[in-house]
């Protein structure tokens, strides 16, 4: 037995049938794409090859080690994100007194950020599948984010990480709503790029459902009607569950102590609190000063060697504390996460100082600096993209 | 009950997407109805290798019939491994499984169960039960094939004055038995109780190749409802005896009522896996769960499933529970027992005991 898949999948071959998918782990050993991106174009094939045996080689490093421990992670995460998310609602369920308020909404903001970035994420990912855990596996795992999960799984699994930053390909380059790569062509509506970014931070989950809905491949036909009908159901479900939970049965009970309004108060508050933290995690992992995108020609004939290179080059990280990275899932790793999606997101940080080894010995770029930094470069792109111009290689 | 659950209803309506259970877990490991656990109250070492683990199952466990087994979960270094284990209480007790150390999951159950410790479960299941009418029994153990007959023995002879068991039970040596003591209290107090110790180690295995010996021991043997458990090669010889022993006695008096005058109900507990070896496997497919695998000709589609970390089904391990129980969309499984390649879009499959043959998509 060799060769585990992970949920990066692409698109169907002729003799596995339709639902077979050749991903990164079928791609070819050796060889070469039609053309490199320019930050790996001083590779050599074989350069290009053996990087990939040295991150292949890293993979299974932590794949030996993983066991009992990271099993205790997960579950104490999970632990205290329960107590943090039942004590916060409890506080505001006596939201009238201020200092109630305060430790309710902040409790909740932390349990909700916690729940949607370490936890959903990253189970959702299958990180956690191998412990064989129902309850904390991919396929039956549910999130408290309007989106559900296995919309989410679709674009993000599926397409986002097969087709990292590849224009035209990976439409998280800018969510089918911001103009956020130079090669996207510039139209007058994209002079609204900042005003449409800063109204999505604190409405992000609601910005990701719709997204999730694929209604630019409905449009063009790709998306069945029926396929749409199925998502648009298990939205709508979703959509009344999460606003009934947040916006109608907590403010409800907190009535019973005349703190109804509170409550709604601190739902709100904790729910965009985690939409603009979400936010400004999700944007710097690809859009800094220093991710690249990528076009199609370099991805046709992609090697796993060079499907390694695009996922570094192409991602950037967050430098900071441990629980920096903890409240960010880890997603401060973005580079090691997009080279092993489906590692258990606590041993990122031990596999990080090797990846950037390797970077620095091939000589390719690896991206990273201080969260406001990595926000403050992701921002001026959105700027300086609203205005035409193309990019200067 | 009713009302509880209503009460879960209207609970569920804030903590969605979670259950009031998950929450109430954090206090209590064993509320859970979607995963139904126990906790271990004691473990009882039996032999140098062998302990009895009983355990208080949480809600959703039905009471076992004596002679039944269930699935065991038990986590190895964060791994949710399941297998299955006779139950060796009496039938209207808590539930306890006595098991010995022949395998990594075994051997730490024996060895690192502790009381309080919490094991994952599934119900009882099984039909080598007690026969409904009371009538003269015999039973044939090997090993720790003693276990759902000990259930039995437990469950009738102290209860029923009219119960007549005969039990033959082999063993290497006195101090690998299993229950010697309490076998032996049992027939000194109960005069409808037999049992005759076997010690491979000093008379070597028991011939079933003719009725002597068997004779010997329970001369009226083709009087009783047998069972047996015990590893294969024992099971394989009693049961040639016995079916030996029915066609000379439908030759001897052929008629209506003469088919079938002797039974014999047996418990397997593993089964060798022989065919498949060398054959070339396949790009194994897990739809459901969005997993791809290149498998080889001889690993079970269950252990494949696994180590790709599909949520797969599992039991015995060894084709007899039907617990794994998988449909196959497209392609083709061989039977690992027998070597048969078969597949058929829609049957289910036994992964424990199914390898790829060729390309095979499953819908999980």
């Amino acid at each position: 037995m060799t060769a585990i898949s992970d949920r990066t999948a692409a698109e169907s071959t002729s003799i596995n049938g339709p639902t077979a998918k050749p991903r990164p782990g079928a791609l070819a050993t050796s060889g070469s794409p039609l053309v490199r991106p320019p930050a790996a174009a001083h590779l050599t094939d074989e350069q290009v090859a053996e990087l990939g045996r040295e991150l292949d080689a890293i993979k299974d490093e932590v794949l030996a080690k993983r066991g009992a421990s990271d099993a205790a992670y997960i579950r104490r995460v999970i632990k205290v994100q329960r107590g943090l998310e039942i004590s916060g609602r409890a506080a505001l369920l006596m939201g009238r007194n201020k200092a109630a308020w305060i430790t309710g909404t902040t409790l909740l903001s932390v349990a909700k950020i916690l729940e949607n970035m370490e936890i959903g994420h990253n189970i959702l990912h299958g990180q956690w599948d191998w412990m064989r855990d129902p309850d904390i596996h991919s396929t039956t795992w549910e999130w408290d984010f309007v989106t559900p999960a296995r919309s989410w799984q679709h674009t993000h699994n599926d397409l986002h990480h097969r087709w990292t930053n590849v224009v035209g390909r990976d439409n998280d380059v800018g969510y089918n709503l911001l103009r956020m790569d130079a090669d996207q062509p510039w139209k007058p509506h994209n002079l609204g790029n900042p005003l449409y970014n800063a109204i999505l931070a604190p409405i992000f989950e609601w910005g990701i459902a719709i997204y999730d809905l694929e209604l630019v491949d409905y449009q063009e036909g790709k998306k069945t009607k029926e396929a749409m009908q199925r998502d648009l159901k298990a939205l709508g479900r979703k959509v009344v569950t999460q606003f009934t939970k947040d916006y109608a049965a907590t403010p409800a009970v907190a009535m019973l102590t005349g703190s109804g309004k509170q409550a709604l108060y601190g739902t709100l508050t904790a729910n965009a609190v985690r939409n603009v933290w979400a936010h400004a995690v999700i944007f710097c992992g690809h859009f800094p000063e220093g991710a690249d995108t990528f076009t199609e020609e370099m991805v046709e004939g992609e090697t796993r060697g060079d499907w390694y290179v695009r996922q570094m080059i192409g991602s950037a990280n967050i430098s900071g504390s441990k629980f920096m990275h903890l409240m960010t899932g880890n997603l401060s790793h973005q580079i090691e996460h997009h080279l092993f999606p489906d590692l258990p997101s606590n041993r990122y940080g031990e596999v990080a100082p090797k990846v950037q080894e390797i970077c620095k010995r091939y000589g390719l770029p690896y991206t990273t600096g201080p969260l406001l930094k990595q926000v403050g470069s992701s921002w001026a792109k959105v700027f300086k993209l609203a205005l035409p111009g193309k990019k200067k290689s | 009950m009713i009302r509880l659950r209503k009460l879960a209803r209207a609970a569920s309506v804030l903590t969605t997407p979670l259950a009031p259970e998950d929450i109430l877990a954090l206090f209590n490991p064993v509320f859970s109805a979607r995963q139904l656990r126990g906790v271990v109250t004691k473990v009882v070492p039996e032999t140098a290798d062998s302990a009895t683990i009983h355990f208080r199952p949480g809600r959703g466990w039905k009471a076992h019939k004596a002679g039944q087994w269930a699935r065991i979960g038990v986590e190895l270094d964060g791994v949710r491994h399941w297998r299955s284990y006779s139950l060796s209480a009496p039938a209207g007790q808590d539930p306890a499984i006595t098991v010995s150390d022949v395998g990594a999951v075994s051997g730490v159950l024996v060895r690192t169960t502790r009381p309080g410790d919490v094991l994952f479960l599934a119900p009882p299941q099984g039909d080598f039960v007690l026969p409904e009418h009371p009538r003269p029994l015999l039973m044939l153990t090997a090993g720790s094939g003693i276990t759902p007959v000990m259930s039995m023995i437990r469950t009738l002879v102290p209860h029923r004055p009219d119960a007549d068991v005969v039990l033959i039970h082999s063993a290497r040596t006195p101090q690998d038995s299993i229950f010697h003591e309490e076998l032996s209290e049992l027939a000194d107090q109960f005069p409808n109780f037999r049992v005759t110790h076997w010690y491979t180690g000093e008379r070597g295995r028991m011939d079933f190749g003719s009725p002597a010996q068997l004779e010997d021991l329970c001369p009226d043997w083709r009087q009783r409802a047998a069972y047996a458990c015990g590893p294969e090669g024992f099971l394989d010889d009693a049961e040639a005896l016995w079916s030996a022993e029915a066609a000379a006695h439908v030759e001897a008096a052929p008629g209506p009522f003469a088919a079938d005058p002797i039974n014999l109900i047996i418990e397997r507990f593993n089964t060798s896996l022989l065919g498949g070896a060398g054959h070339d496997g396949g790009l194994v497919t897990f739809e459901a769960s969005d997993r791809e695998v290149e498998a080889d000709g001889n690993t079970p589609l269950l252990d494949v499933g696994e180590d790709a970390g599909v949520l797969m089904p599992s039991g015995c391990r060894m084709g007899i529970c039907h617990s794994c129980l998988t449909p196959l969309r497209a392609g083709h499984v061989r039977d690992l027992r027998t070597g048969e390649v078969h597949g058929e879009p829609g049957q289910l499959i036994q992964t424990c005991v199914s390898a790829a043959a060729g390309p095979v998509n499953l819908e999980i």
